[in-house]
């Protein structure tokens, strides 16, 4: 029998099983937000869903005690994958004092955790991109074999921001990847009135790096390019842009009502090739998991989604105080 | 007459300028086919065209500098800005480029530019979403900078603003867009800018105000006539170029101020209005001008916004102090 793709790769199963239970958690913790927001409960959700794939399968390319990750707000499966617990985003989703990301003090879904290397950003779109090319810039300086991830979404590629974060990685051959998640619109833009060109990745040449489009649905081709993404960096052959394809499988956030501007056919369309689904096939396919196994990972995540809920409804607000400190060193 | 959401009569205005005027344009993120994530410009696309109301790509500099060649150029463009909290972004077109395009012509050109924004607090939106960032505008000038509290004033207030022949930055407070409907006639009107509005008169204490604080300080007028207290309220309207006029005439009748501002006390509106007042008619003062304003911090997360936003009983507060000094 020929080898199968993951172990191409050099990915164990145990290794792909790990992948796909955080595709599925990120899945089921957004899933859960959203039940969340619609009984009052949580003032605002921001999706992954339709983009774990993308997610989970670049992080697990990254070396995940040692890299950088500047996320953007879809993220959750790349700051899971980084340590963020699923009691921790909820914590966060309900802005209460233990939120790791801020204590409750940002918007939902604004990443940041100092312990996992996961930079806090800011809600202008792609202000990470030049962050994140800065500690690219400090790996360079001082010798250090990281990388720094950055990803943001397609209509985000057009700020002044992400041209300039990656003129400078390209100049200084920084240890940047950059992974654009496209995901075919911007709240209700669409591709087409976002850019002229074909694929994200063709930006890459303007900025000296390779620009690489792959299939955002397979984790395992998102796997292959950022690991590959990540020896260039590592052997000092400077950044590299990658174009994830993607799809929004829910409005841009809970404010949004989708329907307005696009054809809901067209998510139902692209639910038919749901990465959690058409990833559970192939492991199944390859004799990774079965119906049974699929079964119990299920029940144990839910279980997981069940605890972190209950904890960080019950948890406290940060004192309203408190919103007057750590302005300056204190 | 109508009776308009804030949000309406902010449409209302956009669509009789669109058809009054063909050299008017109205576009930014989203305002197109899904007409706004306030729904500001709800219809407009369809009733106008994609070439008067159009979608850009997701960068707020190319679309207040694209506004700026096309004011050259003879057009009137309307951009949204689709939180002012964003407009870091576009500072530079804003500040350095349109609001000085006259001044370095030598009167040669000019950028009639209208940028619409949402901004403000209470709406538990945290941090850059809910600042109050007029004061950064309103230090330059060459730029107007409007702020409407009712549904009339805004529809009127607009008009004028995208009328007018210099740049404006018109500032919507999100908590006003909807929280109430109020009279506005169906035809057009203008209300003129860099004048203040006397929102209530009264003889004991004149407040200064603008945006969602005016209502704040009607209601705390409200409460103190009861004990025979009798507040006047300005509404600014315009908060760059200021109407001081308007202010230091009520001053010469009431002899004593207070100031109230949403955004931080650093730096802002109320400083300037206070230091005015001081300059111009300190001999009329009878107490020290105070100000009601956030404090000096970051705007905070919603379950501390009510208690950090200024309201009417820090105003009532101030008032009695004032009055007792
Ligand atoms: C500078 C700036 N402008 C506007 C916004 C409002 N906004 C938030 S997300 C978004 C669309 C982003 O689209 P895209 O980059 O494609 O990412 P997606 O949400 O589709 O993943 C917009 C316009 C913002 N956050 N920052
Ligand atoms: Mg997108």
């Amino acid at each position: 029998m020929t080898k199968k793709r993951h172990e191409s790769l050099g990915l164990s199963d145990e290794q792909v099983i790990e992948m796909y239970k955080m595709m599925l958690l990120a899945r089921k913790v957004d899933e859960r937000m959203w039940l969340l927001n619609r009984a009052g409960k949580i003032p605002f959700v921001i999706s992954c869903q339709g983009q774990e794939a993308a997610q989970v399968g670049a992080s697990f390319a990254l070396n995940r005690d040692e890299d950088y990750v500047a996320p953007y707000y879809r993220d959750l499966g790349v700051v899971l994958a980084f340590g963020m617990t699923a009691r921790e985003l909820m914590l966060a989703a309900f802005a209460k004092a233990e939120d790791p990301n801020s204590g409750g003090r940002q918007m939902p879904s604004h990443f940041g955790q100092k312990k996992n290397r996961i930079l806090t950003g800011s809600s202008p779109v792609t202000t990470q991109v030049p962050h994140a090319v800065g500690v690219g810039l400090a790996a360079k300086m001082e010798e250090k074999e990281i990388v720094s991830f950055v990803t943001l979404g397609e209509g985000s590629s057009n700020q002044g921001d992400f041209h300039e974060g990656l003129n400078f990685a390209g100049v200084h051959k920084l240890p940047v990847i950059t992974m654009v998640e496209n995901n075919g619109y911007a709240i209700s833009v669409p591709l087409d009135k976002q850019l002229a060109c074909e694929s994200i990745a063709d930006r890459g040449i303007g900025y000296g790096m390779p620009g690489i489009s792959v299939d955002g649905n397979d984790p395992l081709k998102v796997y292959e390019v950022v690991k590959n993404a990540r020896e260039r960096a590592i052997n000092g052959e400077g950044p590299t842009l990658i174009e994830a394809r993607t799809a929004r499988f829910t409005a841009h956030s809970s404010d949004d009502d989708d329907s307005t501007y696009r054809d809901m056919q067209e998510v139902e369309k692209a639910r038919e090739n749901d990465p959690i689904l058409t990833f559970a096939t192939y492991l199944k396919e390859a004799d990774v998991l079965t119906d049974d196994s699929l079964k119990e990972i299920d029940d144990a995540l839910k279980k997981i989604v069940n605890e972190a809920t209950d904890y960080a409804e019950n948890a406290p607000f940060a004192e309203p105080e408190s919103a007057l400190k750590y302005v300056y060193e204190e | 007459m109508a009776q308009m959401t804030m949000i309406q009569a902010i449409t209302d205005a956009l669509r009789i300028e669109l058809k009054n005027d063909e050299n008017v344009l109205v576009f930014g993120e989203d305002v197109g086919k899904n007409g706004g994530v306030f729904r500001a410009t709800e219809g407009l696309q369809d009733e106008f065209g994609e070439k008067r109301v159009f979608d850009t790509p997701l960068a707020e500099s190319a679309i207040n500098g694209l506004a700026i060649g096309l004011a050259l150029e003879g057009f009137r463009p309307v951009p949204e800005i689709q939180f002012f909290g964003f407009v870091y972004e576009t500072m530079d077109a804003i500040n350095g480029q349109m609001a000085r395009m006259r001044y370095r012509s030598g009167n040669t050109e000019s950028a009639p530019i209208t940028i619409r924004s949402p901004f403000g607090g209470g709406v538990n939106t945290p941090e850059l979403h809910a600042d109050s960032l007029e004061g950064l505008i309103a230090q330059q000038p060459g730029v107007k900078v409007v702020i409407p509290s009712t549904p009339y004033d805004a529809k009127g207030l607009l008009l004028a603003s995208i009328r007018d022949n210099d740049p404006v930055v018109f500032l919507e407070h999100m908590k006003l867009y909807r929280s109430f409907r109020g009279e506005v006639p169906e035809e057009e009107y203008t209300i003129e800018l860099g004048k203040a509005d006397v929102k209530r008169e009264g003889k004991d204490v004149t407040i200064v105000t603008y945006g969602a604080m005016v209502h704040s300080a009607l209601k705390a007028a409200e409460q103190l006539e009861k004990e025979n207290i009798d507040l006047e309220v300005i509404d600014l309207r315009t908060v760059s170029p200021i109407d001081y006029e308007t202010i230091i005439e009520s001053v010469q009748k009431t002899n004593r101020v207070v100031v109230v501002q949403e955004a931080q006390r650093q730096a802002g509106i109320a400083a300037n209005v206070a230091a005015e007042i001081q300059e111009r008619a300190i001999l009329h003062l009878e107490a020290p001008v105070i100000r009601v304003t956030a404090p000096d911090t970051v705007y905070p997360f919603s379950e501390a916004e009510k208690a950090w936003l200024p309201n009417d009983k820090d105003i009532i507060e101030k008032v009695k102090y004032v009055l007792n000094f």
